[in-house]
């Protein structure tokens, strides 16, 4: 395969990723400010910061305004990290490394533009904006879906979804990093733990209310959410279970190939730490210090894994 | 005439060089009057890629840079016996027509400063005549002068600047010879400069083809016609075709190139 | 349908009974709602949007991705008809490349006085740097698009001979894709001959020119511009239908004497580039030093046999349009035959009395640019307006060598479905023809271009033309 292709894969699926995720936090961004509105524009300026839109929106439109933010992470031409800009980067990246795909990979990918195209040629009004989430969600799903259904398990697959759980893993740790001081465990002496809004927003950012409520019986505990965000590894976007899955796909890259690559070993070391540390381990050190080690050591293993499969000369 | 060359071309970046190619036209050929006893070329921070004859009949060598390389020489030595044909070097061979020879190239197109000398061309006499007389008129117009600001200078933009090298020279009398209507082409060689073992550098002449005679060699510069001190490497029409060494590479090093040349009397 | 009288209908001819060919089709047609038919135009082109087979336009930076309007009647050629187009096409072909070897080694047509050679000095596609240089198997055009028009029963003529980089044949194969996916039951009633063999085909005949350096099964690679563009759904298509890699100058290097390309597993060397990057290109080292698009050095590999180019540089001098005046010259020249298809009478401006010809009859001529492609600066005189005629004999008095002209012909119409159900259009045909040392493959049929404005003559899709599936009936 060609080194420009496989980091075409690797890039199409991060954008996928990073659209779906962006989606999600506009959805916990509205949930907030539907039933808090005194803190919705703090929790608008944590979602800008996690999706890295901050510094562009500010500049344009300065302090954060719901429909505002809203329209800038959907649609806004400015605004390259958009949901849009997303989207047409993926396809741009699926037309690069199209004889890699499957047609239904393909059309999947180029649907869900077309759709998104046209569902966002003009501003989302409110009522709107839980429908338009939601297919954006569903769209990326037949993405998902349509690789799982008929890709071949080789080099290509696994590109693809070494790219895919690395964003994720990335958005989750932006998500921990910006909201950490609520997550430290002198909080719960503070603040009075079931009523924190802003617990709900992670849980809701990344998609797992649901899935934290049916493995902690409802209790919702900072430290446990920690916990579960960063090692569970039963739980699909937690660090633990997307490096888990990076080592696996690396590993499978190493069978084909009969080639040990550098990336492999940063990327175990990765690994290993979300195996040994016990989230009591981790508080000792410092959340903060850990997700910054942690952002810092995932940017060094997507360099070297551009280095390593020739993305790029 | 037996003459040996050494020629190293040395190369130093301000940086690694990620990637770059040579292609460099640098081996002489045996033919009538010139026998090429033994000539090799050496790379040092390179390989060569391949190895082709051009349309020209010119033996290229492709050079490649070893990936992070900041220098790179590429040494030619060899021996060559020179006879002296008086620059008739005879009819052309190989598949290039005539015509190609009549060709202007962005070097060599004329315009108004080489029609003017034209116009004032001696035009009495035969072919040879004419040519040689030509080739005394340019280097009138043109006196040589290594004070030049440009190494890639047009034939007209020689004629404004006033003065030039071998290779301006060659340039000017090849635009001119093409405008009268003689096929015309650039020659780059060797040149044993009596008074010297060190010399400056690889040597430019033309060659015009005549009725009869086929294509005959002026060297503009120095005033006559080759004879046995004159090492033919490379011809084509102008000099990018056949240039000693043109080349690309990658990132933004900066070049900077020292060449030695010796050539000597066996 | 009435046919209009001035022009060959091919599914009525001059009267209102459809001809042979189309005798199964009317059939089937007449008992057809054109409204059921209209909302199947419909859904094919969904389907070319959804699967992408999309071209971009140049200078319009609104229409990035267009599609080229597909009308589903379509074009049908009977299968004796077929096979006399075919023979005349396969004789061309044969002479284009004996001319290119030709033209690069001893000139012969021009030593024996058929050819000026004038018509290659002053031909910007004549490449200095093929001049010596045998391809393996001889062949400098290995794919070929020689465009005709018909225009009466018997009466095909060649429009062009495209031996550079033809392109449409996508649109052939997904044509017919499509027509068997909304009308299954057609093609069980009439027997076509299949076109789905072309990338398998097209693979072996690249194969079949491996230079000597290869060792094994040959490695074949497209070289696209990259996906800006106007046909990289093509380049995408090709290179996956014969499961070669898509590569881009920047996946390329000169490695160890090869070209090779930058894969996940180190640099791996390419046999056969199928390139559909223009020869100006295609070498920044040899050619414009300004080219991104090209691999540095792949000129040199090429003259040392390390690589087969395909088409191979330089074949341009054999489409060009003042070249083609002089076709049925050089077929008989290099196969001693006549030329079983026939030229458009041509004019070439660059003679004074042709120049003085053409001026005097402006309003009936097509004039094109030799070097031109893509209806890009013709005229049409009986289409074009007083103003138009007079801008264009200003330009062609300024460079009479730039252009060519031609009678305007009757080109043949075959019916469109439209709202008012059909109506007859213009069209041409662009088949796609395969060079390999020992035989010429001609996908039966082709790429049917239309034009969809009544009355126009102008078929190129990028000024407002469409395409209609072919078929070539079975024997």
């Amino acid at each position: 395969m060609l080194g420009k292709t496989a980091g075409g894969l690797f890039w199409m699926f991060r954008y996928l990723e990073r659209a779906e995720n962006t989606a999600r936090m506009i959805d916990a961004g509205l949930r907030i400010s539907l039933t808090r509105s005194s803190a919705a524009e703090s929790e608008w300026t944590s979602i800008l910061s996690s999706t890295g839109a901050r510094a562009a929106y500010e500049a344009t439109h300065g302090a954060p305004d719901g429909p505002k933010v809203i329209d800038f992470l959907l649609r806004d031409p400015n605004n390259p990290g958009s949901i849009m800009a997303g989207i047409e980067s993926a396809r741009m990246n699926a037309r690069v490394v199209r004889t890699a795909l499957t047609r239904e990979v393909w059309e999947a990918v180029n649907e869900c533009y077309m759709v998104l195209k046209r569902l966002l040629a003009q501003p989302i009004e409110d009522r709107d904006l839980p429908r338009v989430l939601q297919i954006i969600r569903q769209r990326s799903a037949f993405v998902r879906g349509a690789l799982h259904g008929t890709m071949v398990r080789n080099d290509i697959y696994n590109f693809a979804r070494i790219g895919t759980f690395y964003e994720r893993a990335d958005n989750t740790a932006r998500i921990i990093d910006q909201k950490y001081y609520i997550l430290l465990p002198s909080v719960k002496l503070v603040g009075s733990p079931s009523d924190n809004v802003q617990w709900d927003t992670i849980l809701r950012a990344t998609s797992t209310t649901r899935a934290y409520q049916t493995l902690h019986e409802g209790d919702v505990d900072p430290r446990a959410i920690a916990r579960f965000l960063i090692l569970d590894g039963r739980l699909p976007r937690s660090l633990a279970f997307c490096y888990g899955k990076i080592g696996d796909n690396l590993g499978y890259l190493e069978q084909e190939y009969g080639m040990r690559h550098t990336c492999q070993s940063l990327a175990d070391a990765l690994c290993a730490k979300f195996r040994s540390h016990d989230m009591n381990a981790i508080f000792d050190y410092g959340l903060h210090e850990f997700i910054s080690d942690f952002l810092r050591d995932s940017a060094a293993l997507g360099r070297q894994i551009e280095i390593d499969y020739r993305f790029i000369e | 005439m037996r003459l040996t060359v050494l020629h190293k071309t040395h190369y130093t970046y301000d940086a690694p060089v990620p990637y770059g190619l040579q292609q460099i036209r640098l081996r002489p050929k045996s033919r009538p009057g010139q026998v090429v006893e033994d000539w090799q070329i050496d790379v040092a921070g390179g390989q060569v890629e391949v190895s082709f004859e051009d349309e020209h009949a010119n033996s290229v060598d492709l050079v490649s840079f070893a990936s992070g390389q900041k220098e790179i020489e590429i040494t030619c030595s060899g021996t060559v016996e020179v006879e002296d044909k008086s620059g008739v070097v005879g009819p052309q061979g190989g598949y290039v027509p005539l015509w190609l020879f009549r060709r202007s190239t962005s070097l060599t197109k004329p315009g108004d400063r080489i029609k003017g000398l034209i116009a004032d061309a001696p035009s009495d006499g035969g072919d040879l005549d004419r040519l040689h007389a030509l080739s005394a008129h340019v280097l009138s117009a043109v006196p040589y002068s290594t004070d030049q600001s440009a190494s890639d200078l047009t034939a007209e933009a020689v004629m404004e600047a006033g003065h030039g090298v071998c290779q301006d020279h060659a340039h000017v009398f090849i635009t001119a010879a093409r405008a009268l209507g003689f096929p015309a082409r650039y020659v780059s060689g060797y040149l044993m400069m009596n008074d010297r073992v060190d010399q400056d550098a690889s040597h430019a002449w033309a060659e015009a083809y005549v009725d009869g005679l086929g294509w005959v060699g002026f060297d503009i510069s120095n005033g006559i016609s080759p004879d046995a001190r004159y090492v033919r490497v490379a011809t084509g029409l102008d000099y990018r075709d056949a240039a000693p060494i043109s080349g690309l590479r990658y990132g933004n090093a900066a070049e900077d190139m020292s060449v030695t040349l010796q050539v000597q009397q066996q | 349908m009435a046919a209009d009288q001035k022009y060959f209908d091919e599914m009525f001819g001059h009267g209102t009974a459809a001809r042979a060919p189309y005798v199964d089709y009317c059939n089937w047609f007449k008992d057809e709602d054109t409204a059921r038919l209209l909302s199947k135009s419909e859904e094919a082109e969904a389907l070319f949007r959804l699967i992408g087979v999309t071209f971009n336009v140049y200078g319009d930076p609104d229409a990035t991705e267009r599609l080229i309007p597909f009308d589903l009647v379509p074009r049908i050629i009977a299968a004796r008809e077929w096979a006399k187009v075919a023979k005349g096409i396969e004789q061309r072909v044969r002479a284009l490349n004996a001319f290119l070897h030709d033209i690069y080694h001893r000139q012969e047509i021009v030593r024996a006085g058929r050819l000026p050679a004038e018509m290659i000095a002053r031909n910007d596609a004549f490449l200095p740097e093929m001049i010596g240089v045998s391809p393996p198997g001889d062949i400098y055009t290995h794919i070929v698009g020689t465009d005709l028009v018909r225009t009466g029963d018997n009466e095909f003529f060649v429009l062009e001979d495209n031996a550079r980089t033809p392109s449409g044949v996508s649109y052939m194969l997904e044509n017919r894709e499509t027509m068997l996916h909304m009308f299954p039951e057609l093609f069980s009633k009439i027997k076509v001959q299949s076109v789905s063999q072309y990338p398998r085909a097209l693979r072996k005949s690249l194969a079949a020119c491996a230079p000597d350096a290869c060792d094994g099964r040959p490695t074949i690679a497209v070289l696209t511009p990259g996906i800006h563009n106007s046909a990289y759904y093509e380049h995408a298509f090709l290179a996956d239908q014969m499961s070669a890699e898509l590569v881009e100058g920047h996946d390329l290097r000169v490695v160890d004497g090869r070209v090779a390309m930058r894969t996940t597993r180190g640099y791996k060397p390419i046999d056969v580039l199928y390139r559909r990057v223009d020869d100006e290109y295609l070498d920044p080292l040899n050619f414009n030093p300004d080219s991104v698009l090209g691999v540095p050095g792949i000129m040199d590999v090429y003259r040392a046999g390390g690589i087969t180019i395909a088409n191979a540089p330089g074949t341009g001098i054999a489409d060009d349009k003042a070249i083609y005046s002089y076709m049925p010259d050089i077929v008989e020249f290099y196969t001693g035959e006549k030329a079983i298809l026939k030229n458009v009478p041509t004019h070439r401006c660059s003679d004074p009395d042709a120049l003085k010809y053409v001026l005097d009859n402006l309003a009936e001529l097509v004039v094109k640019e030799v070097h031109g492609s893509g209806g890009y600066g013709m005229l049409v005189g009986p289409a074009a307006s007083k103003k138009e005629i007079e801008a264009f004999r200003a330009k062609l008095e300024a460079s009479p060598g730039n252009y060519i002209a031609q009678p305007t012909l009757a080109l043949s119409t075959v019916p469109i479905l439209t709202d008012a159900g059909l109506a007859p259009r213009h069209v041409d045909l662009r088949p796609f023809v395969l060079v390999s040392p020992d035989r010429i493959d001609i996908t039966p049929g082709g790429l049917t271009r239309v034009a969809l404005t009544e009355g126009s003559l102008v078929v190129n899709s990028s000024q407002g033309g469409g395409t209609k599936d072919t078929w070539v009936l079975e024997e």
